[in-house]
């Protein structure tokens, strides 16, 4: 069941547009940011309120980088893996974070304290190599023991 | 003295203008003259300013607008979208246009809606850009407090509402019907072309997608005239150009200069060089999707038409450097692992060929390629190459590919030969 501060706010973004799918985006996003992740019956809710089957919602939901299909640790991390960053160090700054938080890319520490993502290019390409922990962008991460204060912001 | 007006009221460091500074500093008198013209008026001027999308392709911007149905039998809502997806690798530029000077980008946004008579206005921002969206979120409600937006606009009769959109991410969002799939609620596939997104676009009523630097361009054209903008070209194109450099450069960074500067001076007088201990091998002078130029395209001017006469794509204008301590076949299997991913898997010479390529380079990084290799690159860069494809992320993923089997074949062989990447220990 969507709580009803998540239904009048994916309502304010149905208002935007002419279709109630439109706001299918939006919606996900609104569901993820009160619950971490887009759980199966969240896919049910959503495409209910949309009016939309599910599948074609999943089919939505799968298809975007930045939706959760599975639960995530409490701070994400987005570890830019392109181009300029891989240059700079990205590879010795992914098997840091990996050792250090005893996970593979894609994984979530047993803490449930972090999930590590690998991320297309984060715009940050002259303080490479970069990622973000939440909503906060950090960069110039050479060399990766950098991170080991960064971490520690985030209990 | 270069004249720098995207980046006149930046101060690093500092917060952006609030409207009261931007006006000050001379803003929306470049929406304010608009208004005092017909939308074919501005259209006229920003076709005679030689402004060309600054996103990759470099359109031509006013030609892009005059293909909207103008006037009373025109279809209606119309709406002009602000891509503000920046994800092709190694671009920086938008977003700090959009963090440090956000009203820049809605003055230019209200004029190109102005232009086409658009109705609503979209700016698309990728999500992982938040400080972007809350800024600009912040300023668009300056701006309807002070009547650059809403009803009636500063008592011209033209009405125009603005909303920010944060993206979930997909490169394909960048496209350019893929991201109207993706404002529609749905995955980012690109559409059929024709009927294209002037005629035929968002909610099938006529659209026009400008880039974030593109539209930034807009408000100073208005205010200081075509003629004033095409001379801070030092070449054909017009108007100044956020260039940027990455990789093992002594400053990596972005800066505004005119039009067609040099890829030498960009590279040495502003990115400092090199890093010591490093040497300049080559770049891709405009993203990820650029082909590879070498040291003796160094003087190379950057714009649209010349780079594209060098071989390549001028692109977004922010280049990516490789060195010689940097595997060049280890930097194609980057790029192409990109593409892979983040292909929407449309279109067969894509997701298939991107797969493959992306295959082929990890076993010859790894140690595990085999005689042939090379061919079997060259022909799937051929098949993905332009006309086989819906959008242009499979012909953009073949330019870095075709372009370092051509310029470092010995590295691809090397690789082969010794079974090993002499570049990894």
């Amino acid at each position: 069941m969507l709580t009803d501060e998540e239904r009048r706010e994916i309502e304010s973004e149905i208002a935007r547009y002419p279709a109630r799918q439109a706001a299918s985006i939006d919606a996900l996003k609104i569901v993820q940011r009160h619950r971490g992740w887009i759980s199966d019956e969240s896919i049910q809710d959503i495409a209910g309120f949309l009016k939309i089957s599910p599948t074609e919602l999943d089919g939505i939901a799968t298809f975007y980088n930045l939706i959760f299909r599975e639960p995530v640790g409490r701070h994400v991390i987005l570890l830019c893996d392109s181009v300029s960053c891989w240059i700079t160090g990205y590879e010795r700054l992914r098997e840091h974070l990996c050792s250090k938080l005893a996970v593979r890319p894609g994984q979530t520490t047993s803490d449930d304290r972090f999930t590590l993502i690998p991320i297309v290019c984060l715009g940050c390409c002259d303080r490479a190599p970069a990622m973000m922990i939440g909503d906060d962008l950090h960069g110039n991460l050479d060399p990766p023991e950098k991170c080991n204060a960064i971490l520690e912001q985030y209990k | 003295m270069t004249e720098t007006p995207l980046t006149k009221n930046i101060r690093p460091g500092a917060p952006p203008f609030d409207i009261g500074d931007y006006e000050r500093a001379g803003g929306y008198e470049g929406l304010r003259k608009a208004l005092t013209m017909t939308p074919q008026q501005v259209i006229a001027e920003v076709k005679a300013s030689n402004l060309r999308g600054r996103g990759g392709a470099g359109f031509p911007t006013g030609l892009k607008w005059s293909f909207v149905p103008l006037g009373k039998d025109a279809p209606h809502p119309k709406y002009l979208i602000c891509n503000a997806d920046e994800m092709e690798p190694g671009t920086f530029k938008d977003r700090l246009l959009m963090e440090a000077d956000p009203h820049q980008l809605v003055e230019g946004v209200a004029i190109a809606s102005y232009a086409i008579e658009a109705d609503v206005a979209f700016i698309f921002v990728r999500g992982e850009y938040i400080l972007s969206g809350e800024r600009l979120t912040r300023a668009i409600a300056e701006a309807y407090e002070h009547r650059y937006l809403g009803r009636d606009i500063l008592g011209s009769g033209y009405s125009l509402e603005m909303y920010v959109h944060m993206s979930a991410g997909r490169y394909m969002c960048g496209d350019e019907t893929g991201l109207l799939n993706a404002l529609e609620g749905k995955r980012a596939n690109p559409r059929w072309k024709p009927p294209f997104p002037p005629v035929v676009g968002l909610f099938g009523k006529p659209t026009i997608v400008n880039n974030v630097e593109t539209l930034c361009c807009v408000p100073h054209i208005l205010s200081h005239g075509a003629n004033w903008f095409r001379d801070l070209s030092r070449t054909g194109d017009g108007g100044t150009k956020l260039y940027g450099a990455s990789g093992k450069v002594k400053r990596p960074g972005l800066w505004e200069l005119p039009m067609g500067t040099p890829i030498r001076e960009i590279l040495y007088e502003y990115a400092g060089g090199m890093r010591d201990g490093v040497e300049f091998r080559g770049l891709l002078p405009g993203g990820a999707s650029t082909d590879f130029l070498t040291i003796e395209h160094l003087d190379v001017p950057m714009d649209f038409t010349e780079v594209q006469k060098a071989g390549s794509r001028m692109g977004t204008g922010t280049m990516i450097v490789l060195d010689d301590k940097t595997c060049p076949v280890g930097m194609t299997w980057n790029l192409t692992q990109f593409f892979a991913r983040e292909s929407c898997g449309w279109c067969v010479p894509c997701w298939s060929g991107l797969a493959w390529c992306e295959r082929i380079l990890r076993a010859m990084e790894e140690g595990h390629g085999e005689s042939g290799d090379i061919e079997k690159l060259e022909f799937h860069a051929k098949m993905m190459g332009p006309g086989n494809t819906f959008c242009a992320l499979a012909p953009g993923a073949a330019e870095p590919l075709q372009s370092a089997i051509k310029y470092f074949r010995e590295d691809f062989e090397s690789h082969i030969r010794d079974k090993h990447c002499a570049w990894r220990t």
